[in-house]
């Protein structure tokens, strides 16, 4: 599929299938063309070029019949502010046809937290109250298929964690979820992702796999304290350095020698900063992991792009 | 002299308690993670120390301003920006710059000093006519943030400045956030990144009004036995019972 506005494209040759049954993340930053999918996906929007089709049926010519039976949770908050939690819910039921009570043992585990401000109106709820809400209203028409586009974007780390594992729940009744997120950690709950950055999918694979092809010899550095800023520039002057990123408490050293073994670069990488009056750090060798992989594919990807463009 | 200074700044919204009692500094030059799940109060502080909500008791001074009565000054001596507001979309580059240095009162030749400074630190010389709209998020955020450095302050606050930011910039932006203090500024800024709260010289997490841990984040780590602050803010943002629900004004 393709889609351009304008100028700008924002989506382009993007390929891929999503199982029946599976929790599937759509990973990338804000502006990668992931509302767009979205919007494509759920009938909202039109594609130039390319198909798709979801639960069997056209986007295009079978636009009514998908929007019955598929649930959608947009990036914005898009329930009625002035009408109360209950009400939300029961319209929505409404709107497709059903009764909340219909739906009610599938939005549960969810609504149950949030029935004692039953009579609240939506605009007086917080942030992790709202989205309990608009899930609960995606999902009681008892969708086939849920979209969640950007569920957990602003919310705190606590919230985020509770949210995934309603996810959880959810997939475990066999129901299969297409979700977006900008968070990179949260691509290890589910049970594939595609990296999407300008419009392009970098990579489809499960999240643990997604570092597998990491092809350059990577490094973990502890970097604690006053020193990081320094080390991270000391490290960046290292003559076979590729790049070097901070990642909490530690950084990580890439190098550009493929192929050379990384317990010789850590001994290596010793020496050099104990030259330069940073004693007792010590380099180890790491797997990558998805955020890793990640700017490595984004990068790549700039450069191919500079490359066609030069 | 602290560049922040609180002690039991307290704000009460009839009988709901937003902030409550909270008593900690920050250091000149100190890059402050200031923590706390949704709805635990850091975005009403973070109002009384800009200058924009007046604290119902307790004391705070800022840039060495008192929060009651020179607001004005202290508004002068900081710079602010969020993910929510930064810039003016449809202006460009240059006109958000001279709105922000007209605003500070900077003279014209210092805004256009400060313009081709910036533009060459940010690697956007050929950028400057852009409406802000056209940027990617990324490019915005770190324009954002040199705005309002712009003025030179000895304080910049920052709310949540990289959410959504892909993970190169998010990195290009702390960058900025180091250089910043290594010319002397305090930078007082807050994150749900957790990976970002390790880069802090010292962090507080917020839970329900009050802080409940304060420090370095490698003594907060050993003190609660945690082996990541991901790991510790799980245990102490959301107290065993309580639903954010509770704490929902």
């Amino acid at each position: 599929m393709g889609k351009r506005f304008g100028d700008v494209v924002a989506l382009q040759d993007v390929s891929f299938d999503v199982r029946g049954g599976e929790l599937f993340g759509l990973v990338g930053p804000d502006g990668a063309g992931k509302t767009t999918l979205f919007r494509i996906l759920t009938t909202l929007l039109v594609p130039d070029g390319g198909a798709a089709t979801v639960l069997g049926l056209d986007v295009v010519r079978d636009f009514w019949a998908i929007r019955r039976r598929i649930g959608y949770m947009p990036g914005t908050f898009s329930l009625y502010p002035d009408l109360t939690v209950a009400e939300n819910l029961e319209f929505f039921a409404s709107v497709f046809g059903t009764t909340v009570e219909r739906g009610y043992d599938l939005i549960a585990p969810i609504y149950r937290q949030i029935e004692p401000f039953r009579d609240r109106r939506a605009d007086a709820l917080s942030g992790g109250m709202k989205q309990k809400l608009a899930l609960s209203c995606a999902l009681v028409h008892r969708p086939d298929l849920l979209f969640l586009d950007e569920p957990t974007t602003g919310v705190d780390a606590v919230s985020r964690r509770e949210f995934w594992d309603q996810l959880g729940i959810l997939r475990a009744s066999g129901l299969p979820i297409l979700v977006s997120t900008p968070y990179m950690d949260e691509a290890l709950r589910c049970d594939r992702v595609a990296l999407i950055q300008q419009g392009r999918i970098l990579e489809i694979d499960p999240p643990r796999e997604i570092g597998k092809r990491y092809s350059r010899p990577l490094l973990a550095v502890p970097a604690e304290g006053a020193t990081r800023y320094h080390l991270l520039q000391t490290l960046r002057g290292f003559s076979h350095a590729y790049s070097v990123y901070p990642f909490g408490e530690e950084l990580h050293y890439t190098d550009r020698r493929a192929g050379t073994a990384p317990d010789a670069i850590a001994t290596e990488l010793a020496g050099y900063l104990r030259a330069h009056g940073l004693r007792d750090v010590e380099a180890r060798p790491i797997a990558a992991g998805i955020e890793d992989a990640f700017m490595a594919l984004m990068s790549q990807g700039a450069n191919e792009l500079a490359d066609a463009a030069a | 002299m602290k560049a922040i200074a609180a002690q039991t700044l307290t704000k009460r919204f009839g009988a709901f308690t937003a902030v409550d009692a909270i008593t900690f500094d920050v250091a000149a030059g100190e890059v402050f993670g200031f923590l706390g799940a949704n709805g635990a109060g850091k975005t009403t502080a973070i109002k009384m120390l800009v200058g924009l909500l007046a604290p119902t008791s307790g004391e705070a001074r800022v840039a060495g301003f008192d929060v009651h009565s020179q607001r004005d000054d202290i508004r002068r001596s900081i710079g602010y920006m969020s993910q929510r507001f930064a810039l003016y979309a449809d202006l460009t580059v240059r006109e958000n710059i001279q709105l922000y240095g007209a605003i500070y009162g900077l003279s014209d030749e210092a805004i256009a000093a400060g313009t081709t400074a910036m533009l060459e630190r940010l690697n956007l010389p050929g950028h400057a006519d852009d409406f802000v709209a056209s940027l990617p998020l990324g490019w915005k955020q770190k324009v954002a943030f040199s705005v309002a450095m712009l003025h030179e302050p000895k304080i910049v606050f920052l709310d949540e400045p990289t959410g959504g930011v892909d993970p190169i910039t998010r990195r290009q932006f702390w960058e900025l956030i180091y250089e910043a203090a290594a010319r002397g500024t305090t930078v007082f800024v807050t994150t749900h990144y957790m990976d970002e709260a390790e880069y802090c010289d010292r962090i507080s997490i917020m839970v329900n009004g009050r802080i409940t841990a304060l420090g370095t984040p490698g003594d907060l780590k050993r003190e609660f036995d945690a082996a990541t602050v991901d790991e510790l803010f799980v245990r102490l943002a959301r107290p065993a019972g309580a639903t954010e629900a509770g704490s929902a004004a």
